[in-house]
C-alpha cells in the first residue's frame, strides 16, 4: 500500500479516517477499529485529547497502527504543550515512524473533562506548522542545528463555512504559507457552498480533504447546527433524518455521507474526503460502500 | 420595642423620595388615610441616593425594617434615580444575607405622588412583615432604652469623622478614636 | 486599571474570625475606581463585620482607614502609629497593595480582603472588562489596536481558531472573538496586510517572573549615590 504522502501525490481521491484514543489503558475496541479500517483508508489520523478530555496520546495510539501495519496521521494541538514539548513530541513520533502532522490549535480547556487546568497555548497552529517545517529543514525552533532531521507531511484544517469567513480565509493562506501540504475541513454538509470554498482553495498548492461528519439523528444535526461553529447541516438533511423509522436514523446517515463522498468524487470538488465517524468508528467500511 | 401591652411593635424606616413617594405620603394625611404609626419617613431628594451603607447602618441602629420608595419607572425627576435604587436595594438585600439579617426586612417600593392609598398600604405591608419577622436580632445585642425609641439615644453616637484619606476612623462607642 | 472583586463575606469572616481587633486598610486608587476596596467599600465591608459580629454575640473590633495608594510607600508610613492595636489588618488592596503592606510591617498578620482579578477598563457603571495582561511585549500596532494576548481564550497571534461564532467566542457565547474584532477593525483602517503577516511565537522570555523595571533616569542617580 502506498504511503499517505504518495497517495496524496498519485491518487486522485484520497481517503482518510478518524480513530480516537480511549481514556484509559483497555484499546481492545481501539485496536478493532484499526483492524478494520486500516486497509480501506489511506491514513488514520488520532486525535489529541479531542475536545479536552483527558485520553492515551495521540503518539501513542500512532505507534499501535503502524505496529498493526496502518498509516497514521498524528495530530497535535499546542493547548497542552509549550514549544520545547511540542518539538520534542514532534521529534519522538518521527522516531517511531510517524510521518504524517495535523497540526491544530486544540480546544479550549473549559469544554473538556478538565476545565481547571492551565491552558499552554505557547504557539499557534500556523507558528506549529512553522516548527514542523524548520524540523525538517534540521533545525529547532530557536535556530539551533539537530542531529537528523524529520520528514513530515505537516497538514492543517480550515472550516470553510465559518462566519465571517474571511479572517478563516487570511489564516488558510497563511497556513499554507508555513508549510500545510494538505487540508482536512471541518464537516461539510453543503456541496453548493463547499465548491464556492474549493474555487478559492485551488488557487493554492494544497490538497483538500473534506471533513464528513456521520449523521446519526436529527437531534444531532440540529445541536450541531445549534452548537458546533462552522457546521451547518441544511434544514432538508435533518428532515431526512426525522423521517426516518426508529432506530434507522444512522442507515440514513451513512446514505447521505455516501452520496456526498460519491458526488466529491465524481465532480473532482476536491481532493479526498477525511470521515470521523465519531463514536460510530465501525460503521466507516459502510460509508465507503455507500460512496461506490 | 413593646408597647404598654406587652406587643412587639417594630421600628419601620422609609425612604421617600421627595417628588414621589413622599408626596403621596403627603396625600395619604390629606386624604385623613390610616396608616401603621410604626412607620417614620425620612425624605430624600431622589430614592437613587439612598446607598447601600444608609440602609445597612438603619439596621445596625435597630430598625426592624426598612424599605425604600421612589417614583414609578419612567417618572424619576431624576431619569434613572428609582433604578439605581432598585439595583440598590438588591444589592443591600444580599450583603443583608450576608450578615445573617432576613432580606425581606428591606424592600423597595414604587409610589406615585398621586397614590395615597398606596402609600398607607405600603407602609402597613412594612409593618406587618417586621412583626412577622419579629425584632432585628442585632437590637437584642444592645442596650435598649425601650417603648418605640431608638436602641441607644442619638448623643452616643461618636460624631462621624469627616471622609478623608489617611484618617483612621473607629465607629466604637465604647472606646475612643487613637 | 487594576479591577478587583471583594472576597465572600464568609470567606472574609473566616479569616477573621480568630481575632478581636482588626483594622481594615481601604485603597483609594484603581480598587476605589472598582468599587471593591476604596473607602465606601471599606465603611460598608467594617459596617457589615461589626453587626454580623453583633448577632453572633462576639467582641470584634473594627476600624477602617483608607489610604492613597497601598503600592507606595510614603502612603503606608503613617499607618505605623496605630497598627501594634489590632490583632490582624484586612487590606481591601489588590494583590501587589497587600504584599506592599505586609512587608513595610512585617510583624503583622496582613489579609487579603479582594481577589485581584485584571488589568481592564470600565465598560459600563459596574462593568470592567479585562484589556490587558502586561504580557511586556506590546502587539498592539499589529492588531488594529486590539489585543489578541488578552482577549482572544487562546492568545493566538495569526488569526481565529475553528471556534469562532458569528463573530462571538466559542469559549464563552458572551464574549467576541477578538480575531474577528480585529479582522472588521484592519479591514476598516485599509490595513489587513497586517493580518497577513505570519507573527513569530512570543517571546516570553521578557515576561519572566518576578518582573523588575527601573527607570531609565533612575539607572543614573543609583550609579551616582553608590559613588557618594
Amino acid at each position: 500500500m502506498p504511503s499517505f504522502a504518495q497517495a496524496l501525490q498519485n491518487k486522485s481521491f484520497v481517503v482518510t479516517a478518524e480513530v480516537g484514543p480511549p481514556k484509559g489503558t483497555d484499546v481492545s475496541r481501539l485496536l478493532h477499529h484499526i483492524e478494520l479500517l486500516k486497509d480501506k483508508v489511506d491514513a488514520l489520523n488520532v486525535t489529541d485529547n479531542q475536545s479536552s478530555v483527558m485520553r492515551i496520546s495521540s503518539l501513542a495510539v500512532c505507534r499501535l497502527i503502524l505496529d498493526h501495519g496502518g498509516e497514521p496521521i498524528l495530530q497535535l494541538t499546542c493547548r497542552d504543550r509549550n514549544r520545547l514539548a511540542l518539538q520534542s513530541e514532534l521529534l519522538s513520533a518521527w522516531v517511531l515512524g510517524v510521518k504524517n502532522v495535523l497540526c491544530l490549535t486544540g480546544d479550549y480547556v473549559s469544554v473538556g473533562d478538565h476545565p481547571q487546568a492551565k491552558p499552554v497555548f505557547d504557539l499557534d497552529s500556523v507558528q506549529l506548522l512553522r516548527t514542523v517545517e524548520l524540523l525538517n529543514s534540521n533545525k529547532d525552533l530557536a535556530g539551533h542545528d539537530m542531529q537528523g532531521a524529520t520528514g513530515f507531511v505537516a497538514g492543517a484544517v480550515v472550516t470553510p463555512e465559518a462566519d465571517p469567513i474571511e479572517p478563516q480565509l487570511i489564516k488558510f493562506e497563511k497556513k499554507v504559507a508555513a508549510g500545510a501540504k494538505f487540508f482536512q475541513t471541518q464537516a461539510v454538509y453543503d456541496l453548493e457552498k463547499f465548491k464556492r470554498f474549493m474555487d478559492y482553495a485551488r488557487r493554492f498548492p494544497v490538497k483538500v480533504l473534506a471533513g464528513i461528519v456521520l449523521l446519526v439523528s436529527a437531534g444531532m444535526a440540529r445541536y450541531m447546527n445549534n452548537n458546533v461553529p462552522g457546521i451547518f447541516v441544511p434544514e432538508r438533511l435533518v428532515e431526512q433524518l426525522a423521517k426516518a423509522e426508529k432506530g434507522k436514523a444512522i442507515e440514513v446517515g451513512i446514505e447521505i455521507a455516501g452520496q456526498m463522498i460519491r458526488q466529491l468524487r465524481q465532480d473532482g470538488i476536491c481532493d479526498g474526503v477525511h470521515i470521523m465517524a465519531i463514536g460510530k468508528e465501525e460503521r466507516v467500511p459502510d460509508i465507503l460502500a455507500a460512496a461506490q | 420595642m413593646n408597647d404598654h401591652h406587652g406587643q412587639f411593635e417594630p421600628k419601620v424606616i422609609a425612604y421617600c423620595c421627595t417628588y414621589c413617594a413622599y408626596t403621596a405620603g403627603d396625600l395619604a394625611g390629606s386624604m385623613r388615610l390610616q396608616y401603621a404609626p410604626n412607620v417614620r419617613v425620612i425624605k430624600v431628594p431622589c430614592s437613587g441616593s439612598v446607598s447601600a451603607l444608609l440602609l445597612l447602618k438603619a439596621f445596625q441602629d435597630g430598625a426592624d425594617a426598612v424599605y425604600v420608595a421612589g417614583c414609578a419607572i419612567g417618572d424619576c425627576h431624576f431619569l434613572r434615580g428609582n433604578l439605581q435604587a432598585l439595583k440598590t436595594v438588591a444589592y443591600a438585600k444580599a450583603l443583608l444575607e450576608e450578615i445573617g439579617l432576613e432580606p425581606q426586612r428591606l424592600e423597595f417600593f414604587h409610589i406615585p405622588a398621586s397614590a395615597g392609598p398606596l402609600f398607607a398600604q405600603r407602609a402597613d405591608e412594612m409593618t406587618q412583615r417586621a412583626k412577622q419577622l419579629g425584632p432585628n436580632p442585632l437590637r437584642r445585642a444592645m442596650r435598649v432604652v425601650g417603648g418605640g425609641k431608638l436602641a441607644f439615644p442619638p448623643d452616643d453616637h461618636p460624631p462621624l469623622p469627616p471622609a478623608s484619606f489617611g484618617v483612621l476612623k473607629r465607629h466604637d462607642p465604647q472606646e475612643p478614636t487613637p | 486599571m487594576i479591577v478587583a472583586e471583594r472576597k465572600s463575606f464568609e470567606q472574609i469572616v473566616d479569616m477573621l474570625s480568630p481575632f478581636e481587633r482588626v483594622l481594615v486598610v481601604g485603597c483609594g486608587t484603581c480598587v476605589a475606581v472598582c468599587m471593591a476596596g476604596g473607602e465606601k467599600e471599606v465603611e460598608l465591608l467594617a459596617a457589615e463585620l461589626r453587626m454580623h459580629a453583633q448577632k453572633q454575640g462576639k467582641t470584634l473590633l473594627v476600624d477602617e482607614v483608607t489610604v492613597t495608594r497601598q503600592c507606595d510607600k510614603e502612603y503606608l508610613e503613617p499607618l505605623a502609629k496605630y497598627i501594634d492595636q489590632y490583632d490582624a489588618v484586612l487590606s481591601m488592596a489588590c494583590g501587589a497593595g497587600v504584599q506592599f503592606l505586609a512587608e513595610r510591617y512585617d510583624d503583622k498578620l496582613i489579609l487579603p480582603g479582594l481577589d485581584t482579578r485584571f488589568i481592564g477598563v470600565a465598560q459600563a457603571p459596574g462593568q470592567w472588562e479585562q484589556r490587558c495582561v502586561a504580557c511586556a511585549e506590546c502587539i498592539l500596532d499589529q492588531t488594529g489596536g486590539i489585543c489578541p494576548m488578552t482577549r482572544c481564550a487562546k492568545n493566538l497571534l495569526n488569526g481565529p481558531c475553528g471556534g469562532t461564532n458569528h463573530g462571538k467566542c466559542e469559549v464563552d457565547a458572551g464574549k467576541d472573538c477578538a480575531w474577528t474584532l480585529i479582522y472588521r477593525k484592519l479591514e476598516k483602517l485599509g490595513r489587513l496586510d497586517l493580518m497577513r503577516k505570519i507573527q513569530p511565537p512570543k517571546d516570553y522570555s521578557v515576561a519572566t517572573k518576578p518582573a523588575r523595571y527601573v527607570h531609565p533616569a533612575f539607572h543614573e542617580s543609583q550609579q551616582t549615590s553608590a559613588a557618594e
